[in-house]
């Protein structure tokens, strides 16, 4: 169950801090959404049992945290908030997979619980890294993006009047639900009767906030085609250096585990 | 269009559900003039605003824009020369920021990127809301937003601007802000309010609608004068021109309301 | 019921990405056929309308708990099957973002799972037959109901198709279907009592709605089929191309680098990296760490490797320190560089 207003409150808390200013949130969206989607294949693309290669990937959200000047502990909270469902499909992995995959000291460690750790590490890593693209970026700038990168347009241009009506109707429905709990004294929720009518009446105002929105346009010569000025500038190098740098340093992670080499090493050193 | 004539020739409309909106609405407003539009709620003001640039079509009379009447084939030079502000500027801004939102008019009617770039920042600087342009539109405050509805139709620089409720839940400061705005434009202007006090201030003539239909079209001191009619069109005289209590102690005694805010 | 990024593998993400793109594709197209203005502003404006209403929760009669509308089914219904899929897709892609509900990669498997199949092939397929042309309030609920319920059976299935496919989670076929299939039949019904509810209230209210949208919608019965046979074939080809590179991707790599050097590690390039070699290959527990043991549980049998808990140990303890390490120095990595930057901004303000 989700809080209507609150999450609202949230999602324009992430375009506040896509409206700061850093040598990240001035590159070019798409560099962002490039590499932050290099990333989520890169982490999802080790097999289950993936524990120590997974963490060098952790470098990229932290960098863009860090250098971007995210909060960190809302992030966490967030990540901490949707986790439950990972946790929900992975839990059974224990159950099932028994066999003791590793041996920590006078430990054993079952595939189920290493998989579990495995589905959890990811989890974190590719909702951390998309939230930080969103909180560096902001969502038009990502649907800006994905014009550039091909999406087709009245998917983009409904993508952004969904983000701007969702403000709109999500306070419209939420008074209307405060006004129905002031006046429901058991604080029941609504039974489905009373859902009918009331996102009934919901949706009529909407369609006729739909049809006054398209007066306005056609009032400003709207003729099927909403046009937006071309704020990206060209890629520049910066742009450049930042989608290729982290490329290689994916690569690297991905396929010769810095972490496993560093711990061989350290481990034989210590021998 | 060279004279910016708005006239009104018998307009009736009925919405699909059978509410009739309009009933025979006729008037002629000539270049330059400021006119009020009136009337209780339901009157008709609304859908007579849809219908002066072509939102809305009557279903038997005409309107008549400049030099030609109203049809659907000369809609986009009519649009182009009537602005309209619309009641709720939740409506009026769509896209995903103010600049967006001024430039989208402006490049629709195939302005130049450069053009249309100093075009936005003139007509927000001009509504007192440059500070805004990189702001999504949700997160501006009601007066904001209807600051920059305005200037989504100001940066277009129409010959006739048409407003719905313009003052309707603005502060008082915000409020007087827009007055003097509206002063400051110089070609015809078309305003619907219930803000009588407004109307007194930024209008020389004042239609009054009822039911669809126009009870009194003249001066806006005589009309409002007009006690009886006020009163049929359930509206009140505006404060500005009520006796105030606090000046005449007589008035005071009499008066069912012994505080009311001064407006003169 | 979303699909997680967690969950599934890059090859089956990156199929149903490639399919949701190319479905988005061709309603964008289909809807700009339509010519219909209106729909511009009405697709995002109802969007947002699904999403609040989303989270509105109402009680489920006799269970004492709730449940909220899903919105695939309502929105095929008021806008037609294209703009119904654009629509789910950017509700799903704001979700996605914003409350990492499914996530980015999974996205495409969302997009199939709640729009594909509720406005592609339950919509037109059961909701209308059972609708009709002329509609009564009885037709609608019957039909809002029946759909629905169909709508999240084959979504759940296609999760469970999805998830197993992706071979992260280890949930057993049948086990996952046992699972997902009741528990969806639950929802089903619960979504379709809201979809009726909704879609009976404006019924009653303003026919006309249902009415003139129905009206305009152009014939999609036969488009549909071709549709989803287009679909399922590009799918299958995709998805048998992604999932041979996805498999031989690192053997593929590894091949490559043999006939490119004649060895299947790469030559150690530079004096250092010799140099670390060498005492790598003298202290190290096991050299060829990089070895998929888990995935090979007859790997025990391999005659270089000793008796396999011994060769987990020396992995895991590696694999621990390593990462640790690994973590440690990304966040003290991270840490000074958000310290770096408050003092150089400090220090650029006294300047």
């Amino acid at each position: 169950m989700r809080n209507l207003s609150g999450n609202l409150l949230d999602i324009s808390y992430l375009d506040t801090l896509a409206a700061g200013d850093s040598p990240l949130h001035r590159l070019d969206p798409r560099a962002k959404l490039i590499v932050t989607i290099a990333f989520i294949i890169a982490v999802v693309s080790f097999d289950r049992y993936t524990i120590s290669a997974l963490m060098p990937f952790g470098l990229y959200p932290v960098v863009l945290i860090s250098a971007g000047r995210i909060p960190a502990m809302y992030l966490l909270k967030k990540i901490f908030l949707v986790a439950p469902f990972a946790v929900m499909v992975g839990i059974f992995n224990p159950l099932i997979d028994t066999t003791v995959l590793y041996h920590i000291g006078p430990w054993g460690f079952s595939g189920g619980w290493v998989s579990l750790v495995s589905i959890l590490l990811r989890f974190c890593l590719t909702v951390a890294a998309a939230l930080a693209l969103l909180a560096l970026t902001g969502f038009n700038a990502v649907c800006e993006s994905l014009l550039t990168l091909g999406m087709p347009r009245p998917f983009v241009v409904q993508l952004s009047f969904f983000y701007r009506y969702m403000f709109v109707l999500g306070e419209e429905a939420g008074r209307v639900a405060r006004a129905r709990s002031l006046r429901s004294f058991d604080g029941r929720a609504m039974g489905l009767t009373e859902f009918g009518s009331f996102s009934g009446h919901l949706l009529l105002r909407t369609l006729d906030r739909a049809e006054r929105i398209y007066r306005a346009m056609c009032c400003r010569g709207f003729d099927g085609h909403v046009p937006a000025l071309r704020r990206m500038r060209k890629g520049v190098y910066t742009d450049v250096f930042f989608v290729l740098g982290w490329l290689v340093l994916f690569f690297i992670f991905r396929y010769y585990d810095p972490a496993g080499k560093l711990g061989a090493f350290m481990t034989g050193v210590w021998r | 269009m060279s004279h910016h004539i708005v006239q009104a020739l018998d307009i009736h409309y009925t919405y699909p559900d059978g509410t009739v909106g309009l009933a025979g609405v006729s008037f002629s407003i000539s270049h330059g003039e400021s006119v009020a539009l009136v009337g209780e709620n339901g009157a008709g003001k609304s859908t007579l605003l849809q219908h002066l640039n072509g939102c809305l079509l009557p279903e038997s009379g005409s309107v008549r824009i400049g030099d030609s009447f109203l049809n659907p084939k000369n809609l986009a030079s009519v649009r182009r020369a009537v602005g309209m502000v619309f009641q709720n500027p939740d409506d009026q801004l769509f896209m995903p920021t103010v600049f967006d939102d001024v430039a989208f008019g402006l490049l629709n009617l195939g302005f130049t990127e450069d053009d249309a770039r100093r075009r936005v920042a003139e007509a927000l600087e001009t509504v007192g809301a440059g500070h805004l342009a990189g702001r999504p539109p949700y997160k501006l405050s009601i007066g904001e937003k209807r600051a920059v509805a305005i200037a989504t139709v100001w940066a277009m620089s129409p010959d006739i601007l048409v407003m719905d409720e313009p003052s309707a839940s603005l502060d008082p400061r915000s409020r007087s802000r827009l007055i003097a705005l509206l002063q400051t434009f110089k070609h015809t202007k078309i305003i619907a309010t219930h803000d009588l006090d407004m109307a007194a201030q930024l209008c020389e003539r004042t239609i009054v609608l009822h039911q669809g239909k126009v009870t009194a079209d003249g001066q806006t001191v005589d009309v409002f004068r007009n006690e009886e009619l006020l009163h049929l069109s359930s509206l009140e005289k505006p404060l500005g021109m009520q006796n105030c209590p606090v000046c005449t102690t007589a008035a005071l005694l009499k008066s069912p309301r012994s505080h009311h805010p001064h407006g003169h | 019921m979303h699909m997680a990024d967690a969950l599934i593998s890059p090859a089956v993400g990156g199929t149903m990405w490639c399919a949701s793109a190319g479905l988005i594709g061709y309603s964008a197209r289909k809807l700009r056929q339509e010519g219909d203005d209106r729909k511009v502003p009405l697709m995002g404006v109802l969007g947002a309308f699904v999403f609040a209403a989303q989270m509105i929760n109402f009680s489920i009669p006799g269970t004492g708990s709730s449940g909220h509308l899903g919105g695939g089914m309502l929105l095929a219904i008021l806008l037609g099957p294209y703009a119904a899929l654009l629509v789910m897709a950017s509700i799903l892609t704001v979700q996605a973002l914003f409350f990492a509900d499914g996530g980015l990669l999974a996205l495409g498997c969302n997009i199939f799972n709640l729009g594909f199949i509720p406005c592609f092939l339950v919509y037109p397929l059961v909701y209308r037959s059972i609708a009709g042309r002329n509609q009564t309030k009885q037709r609608i609920l019957v039909a809002s109901l029946v759909a629905a319920i169909l709508g999240l059976q084959l979504g759940a299935f296609s999760v469970v198709l999805e998830t197993v496919a992706s071979g992260i989670s280890e949930l057993p076929f049948g086990t996952f279907v046992l699972l997902m299939q009741p528990i969806h039949l639950a929802i089903g019904v619960v979504e379709g009592l809201a979809t009726a509810a909704v879609v009976g209230f404006v019924w009653q209210a303003r026919p006309e709605i249902l009415g003139t949208i129905v009206s305009s919608r152009p014939k999609i019965k036969t488009a549909t089929g071709r549709v989803a046979a287009v679909f399922l074939v590009s799918t299958a080809i995709i998805g048998g191309v992604l999932s041979w590179f996805a498999s031989t991707a690192p053997d593929g790599l590894e091949w490559a680098m043999q006939r490119t050097s004649g060895k299947a590690e790469l030559a150690a390039s530079s004096n250092t990296h010799a140099a670390l070699a060498v005492v790598q290959s003298k202290t190290a527990w096991l050299p060829d760490y990089d070895l998929p043991v888990a995935d090979r549980p007859v790997a025990g049998t391999d005659a270089r490797q000793p008796a396999w808990p011994s060769v987990s140990a020396g992995k895991s303890l590696s694999g621990l320190v390593g990462g640790g390490l690994t973590l440690i120095i990304i966040l003290l990595f991270g840490w000074a560089l958000s310290r770096r930057r408050v003092s150089w901004l400090e220090g650029d303000r006294h300047a």
